[in-house]
């Protein structure tokens, strides 16, 4: 979707105002700890993937996404997807009062303080074992799709429509823009990285040096 | 996000403190709610990501391929087993690239579109990382974004912007700076910064090594 998480090329934002590497605490709010926490607890109980996660936080109106702080978007994303997917109702998450407990199997997915090394330790499955053509090899100039899905998609709106040349393919990986539409949705395509020339994407007064790298799906790219 | 880091750690604005407790109100709310739910055990919610990872992780690996040549090849063909072979793997860090600075190339890493970061070997992503100065920046401004880090680059170098759209996750090994020859890798990772494995900066000497 066409949101304002997609900030690629964006003006106005200001200056970065980093601050100091040796001072910067992993967490400013005891909160955010908290709701980070929160988000790998509830992530246990395997109602979604990661591409859902990104879809539920950057579909909030603009004007909500770019006021909040990033773990206020963590929040209000966690809430959405724990209504989508029945783990809470309207009413508790309004009220904040249990109106009855997870289901038994449910239960047994609740992750444990023993269970939390093991588990991020391990990851996520991305690749698949799939074996899927390519459409595409190194070394072959490729368009992105002009494509404006109002649906999660991981081709940012400043590649679309430019060329630019596939410099590594990746291997075989769940297509984002299909896994976010819920469970069960696992299409195996390529991933590429493909290489733009700063030129190409923003015109002859960048740099005729630099460029920028996107890793792009099958599903994103065309013959140029 | 528009308004920096002062929204997440709240100096000084009224505005912002206000907002700032209604969010830890809810978030606790939310808590509770799930604790009676029985949907998360409160146990579980540890501090790994204060304690057990972060850039010390990254700047061992850099240190190590600093010093030791084939460790260096197999970290730049194939970066997850190398990584993993120090004991880092798992969450965002599953599909591991890792592109190397030279005197000719220099490497950024970004996400435009959220905040996608190799947590097993730099942590969690600064405040900065997920802005929106940066995101939006980075990609159509590079040279400016390095220049608020204070690190210039001459004309004649190339700069490679890595936006994250996808499960690969990138890793910066930067230039190993001149004049430390005889640092051990142990005394190298403690000057390898966080910034300088996302790009933005180069590794320095301290004054003292380069007097040596």
């Amino acid at each position: 979707m066409n949101g304002a998480h997609d900030m690629g090329g964006m003006h106005g934002f200001g200056p970065i105002d980093p601050e100091p590497e040796a001072e910067e605490p992993v967490f400013h709010h005891d909160w955010e700890r908290r709701i980070m926490a929160l988000n790998l607890a509830a992530g246990a109980m395997g109602r979604w993937n990661i591409d859902m996660s990104r879809f539920a936080r950057e579909s909030q109106p603009p004007v909500q996404y770019l006021s909040n702080s990033y773990y206020q978007t963590w929040l209000a994303g966690l809430e959405k997807l724990l209504v989508q997917t029945g783990l809470v109702s309207e009413s508790e998450l309004s009220s904040c009062r249990s109106e009855g407990q997870i289901a038994e199997d449910l239960a047994e997915r609740v992750l444990t303080a023993e269970q939390v090394p093991t588990t991020l330790g391990r990851g996520d499955s991305f690749r698949m074992d799939d074996e899927v053509p390519a459409k595409f090899e190194v070394g072959d100039t490729v368009r992105v799709k002009n494509r404006h899905p109002d649906h999660h998609t991981r081709a940012p709106r400043y590649v679309r429509g430019h060329v630019g040349v596939v410099d590594r393919d990746h291997g075989v990986f769940v297509f984002a823009d299909e896994n976010a539409k819920g469970m069960g949705n696992r299409v195996p395509q390529h991933v590429y990285g493909v290489r733009f020339s700063a030129r190409e994407l923003w015109g002859p007064e960048a740099s005729a040096r630099d460029c920028v790298y996107a890793d792009l799906w099958d599903g994103h790219l065309e013959p140029a | 996000m528009s308004e920096g880091r002062g929204n997440e750690h709240g100096h000084g604005h009224d505005h912002d403190q206000d907002r700032l407790s209604d969010t830890e109100l809810r978030v606790r709310a939310l808590e509770s709610l799930l604790v009676d739910k029985g949907m998360v055990d409160p146990a579980a919610l540890v501090e790994t990501y204060e304690t057990k990872v972060g850039p010390r992780n990254g700047a061992r690996v850099v240190a190590r391929a600093w010093t030791d040549p084939d460790y260096k090849d197999w970290l730049l063909r194939d970066g997850s087993a190398a990584i993993a072979d120090l004991g880092y793997h798992g969450r965002q860090g599953e599909n591991m690239y890792v592109v190397e600075n030279t005197a000719e190339v220099h490497n950024l890493v970004v996400c435009t579109l959220c905040s996608c970061y190799p947590w097993p070997v730099l942590g969690l992503p600064p405040v900065w990382y997920k802005s929106a100065p940066y995101r939006s920046r980075a990609v159509i401004d590079p040279r400016g974004v390095l220049r608020e880090f204070g690190t210039e680059l001459a004309d004649d170098v190339e700069v490679r912007v890595w936006d994250s759209t996808a499960e690969l996750r990138y890793l910066v090994l930067p230039e190993r700076p001149a004049g430390g020859e005889h640092m051990t890798a142990e005394e190298l990772a403690t000057i390898v910064t966080r910034n300088s494995m996302i790009g933005v900066e180069k590794v320095a000497l301290p004054a003292r090594e380069a007097a040596a």
